[in-house]
């Protein structure tokens, strides 16, 4: 029984190293050029607020970003189509951190992280999920600390070349680690057994 | 007891406004389908909301679970500040506590909840937050700290525990259903943890929502508790909320949680007139004992048969008694029962939280009475205390406390 468990914690493991090296070899971090154009002020510092729902191509909803103090992190958001035509997004950037889009995708039997080719189709009249476990933003090296409740902007690109911004509140978040931890996830970096003064190791208590 | 009565009517004090709008006065399956009806074909009545799916406000000008008709479960969550958590990083803090309660309260989960079924039944879910002295230093803004905001002086009735006192962040949440209670718990601490270390968290109940409509709450003395309470209305306004000073604390009020253990096996050696006498009420009705219902005038100067005050001179209802709603308290306690020793001693007791504009004027001076002279004190000692001031709530997209520490 030990020995299965741990199986089941170390292969995905491993297999998910091997995807986020060969993200950064495939190009990680080639929005860098877009990233000085987004200094994004948002109109609002809200966290569930909808800043960009009324001019943007797309509302956005339940936005939030994984705090970390250095490396990779993760974002997620819920974006509604609500036009009758699909909308395209072919990257996305962030003041705090070079960006990619990351889809999980079923590949030798396996659910694995790999940069999403040609960008992200929101259907119309659909919505576009980006959850932990599924497709998200990925901040592949921060320049800075994402503190828990701090405010991230992000500017998302579309195909047609119009931009759209909206701000991200931080959160502390131990959930699906497997995505984002840098190296290898042993079976100690589950989210299992976690102490309560550190909630993991991705992220130290410093407010 | 009560089987013996018609569980219609019972149904009937649940569901009123099911059998109201659908014209049905008869058993559990016909106020079913009549409330099934109201949804689907008639949506244009407001929709009769289950226990589970009734809603209490969270923004606005004034926190919710004060006023509010108190929820059947309470827990009371005490933070202590990390070292290093500034007044910038209490902003971020808040900005995250108050997103998460403005979404459980209206029954959305919060954001990244990584359960989120159980966010979708709020069951009248309060979240309300409390400033202890602590915060204020923490945030260097002692100098705003209101004066009574400290910890209360010591009585010589009281038997503080650590475990039970003190905390710089209070989060009391309250709801009808207890998964409720333990979701919203488990998020706020979630998130509040890169800034605050949990200090205790005290877990109380009422009766069920519903049970007993509109009844003043008994605790496990089986007294009634709260009768003298402030009025809905002007009284309450009157004694409650904080009318002026700066907007972080206008509509804002203070909180002082005490926990007081109930020692039953001592009440148990009382009779029922010596425990009448001991509260200065009866038991059944909470009449006063020179009254025939609870909410009769007591009658302080009425004298029996044997000479004496028909209610004692050292009952509790003397002591505590406050005729001005200036100088009145809001009374919301929680029972607490823990586990009995092995010999069945009982640790039960009362999670006291009293709601008033200002401590100094109104909770010191009933405290003061009661702990010199109150026959209560044979049967309660308080092992626990805290203050906190309450601040004003928040419109949306802001957050508690934003006026003070934004």
């Amino acid at each position: 029984m030990f020995s299965a468990t741990s199986g089941r914690f170390t292969r995905p493991a491993v297999l998910l190293t091997g995807v986020l090296l060969a993200g950064l070899f495939a190009g990680c971090g080639s929005s860098d050029d877009d990233s000085t154009a987004a200094p994004s002020p948002s109109a609002t510092a809200v966290p569930s607020a909808n800043p960009a729902a009324a001019d943007g191509a797309l509302t956005v909803q339940d936005p939030w970003v994984k705090a970390a103090d250095s490396g990779m992190t993760g974002a997620f958001v819920t974006l509604v189509n609500n036009t009758d035509a699909d909308v395209t997004i072919t990257g996305a950037t962030s003041s705090v951190s070079p960006m990619e889009v990351h889809e999980m995708t079923m590949r030798d039997g396996q659910m694995v992280m790999q940069a999403k080719e040609g960008g992200v189709v929101v259907k119309a009249r659909s919505e576009y999920r980006l959850e932990p476990g599924g497709d998200h933003l990925m901040l592949m090296n921060l320049a800075q600390p994402v503190r828990a409740g701090d405010e991230v902007s992000f500017t998302l690109t579309f195909a047609d070349g119009r931009t759209q911004t909206f701000t991200a509140v931080a959160k502390p978040f131990t959930g699906a680690q497997e995505s984002y931890a840098p190296g290898h996830g042993e079976p100690s970096h589950a989210p299992h057994g976690e102490p309560s003064h550190a909630p993991s190791a991705s992220h130290s208590p410093t407010p | 007891m009560t089987s013996a009565k018609s569980p219609v009517s019972r149904r009937g004090l649940l569901t009123g406004g099911a059998l109201a709008a659908g014209g049905t006065l008869v058993g559990a399956v016909a106020v079913a389908a009549a409330r099934s009806e109201d949804t689907t074909a008639a949506p244009a009545q407001v929709p009769v909301a289950t226990v589970g799916e009734a809603i209490e406000p969270f923004h606005g000008v004034r926190q919710s679970g004060v006023a509010t008709e108190p929820q059947a479960h309470a827990a009371f969550v005490a933070f202590t500040l990390r070292p290093g958590t500034d007044r910038a990083a209490l902003g971020r803090m808040m900005r995250l506590l108050s997103d998460d309660a403005a979404r459980l309260t209206q029954g959305r989960p919060a954001l990244a909840d990584t359960e989120p079924e159980l966010g979708l039944l709020p069951a009248r879910l309060t979240v309300t937050f409390g400033f202890g002295p602590g915060l204020f230093t923490a945030a260097g803004l002692d100098e705003r700290r209101p004066p009574s905001v400290v910890d209360l002086p010591s009585f010589p009735i009281d038997r503080l525990q650590p475990r039970w006192s003190g905390g710089d962040l209070l989060v009391q949440i309250c709801a009808d259903d207890p998964i409720t209670v333990a979701h919203a718990q488990r998020v706020l601490v979630k998130d509040s943890r890169p800034f605050a270390t949990v200090r205790w968290v005290q877990q109380g109940f009422r009766r069920a929502a519903g049970a007993e409509p509109g009844r003043t709450q008994r605790n496990l003395f089986g007294q009634l508790d709260g009768t003298a309470n402030p009025k809905p209305g002007g009284p309450l306004e009157t004694a409650v909320w904080i009318p002026d000073g700066p907007d972080w604390l206008r509509d804002g009020t203070t909180l002082v949680l005490r926990r007081i253990s109930m020692n039953l096996e001592t009440w148990d050696l009382l009779g029922r007139t010596d425990r009448e006498f001991s509260v200065g009420r009866r038991l059944d009705t909470g009449a006063p004992l020179t009254g025939t219902a609870e909410h009769d005038e007591p009658d302080f100067a009425a004298v029996g048969p044997d000479g004496l005050t028909v209610i004692p001179d050292f009952s509790h209802l003397t002591r505590a008694h406050v005729g001005d709603d200036r100088f009145r308290i809001l009374r919301r306690p929680y029972n607490y029962d823990g586990v009995p020793a092995a010999d069945g001693t009982a640790d039960s007791g009362l999670i006291f939280a009293s709601y008033q504009a200002d401590i100094a004027r109104q909770f010191l001076p009933i405290q003061q009475r009661l702990a010199e002279r109150d026959l209560l004190n044979e049967w309660t000692t308080p092992i626990g205390s805290a203050v906190f001031a309450i601040p004003p709530g928040c419109p949306e997209g802001g957050w508690v406390g934003q006026q003070l520490l934004g």
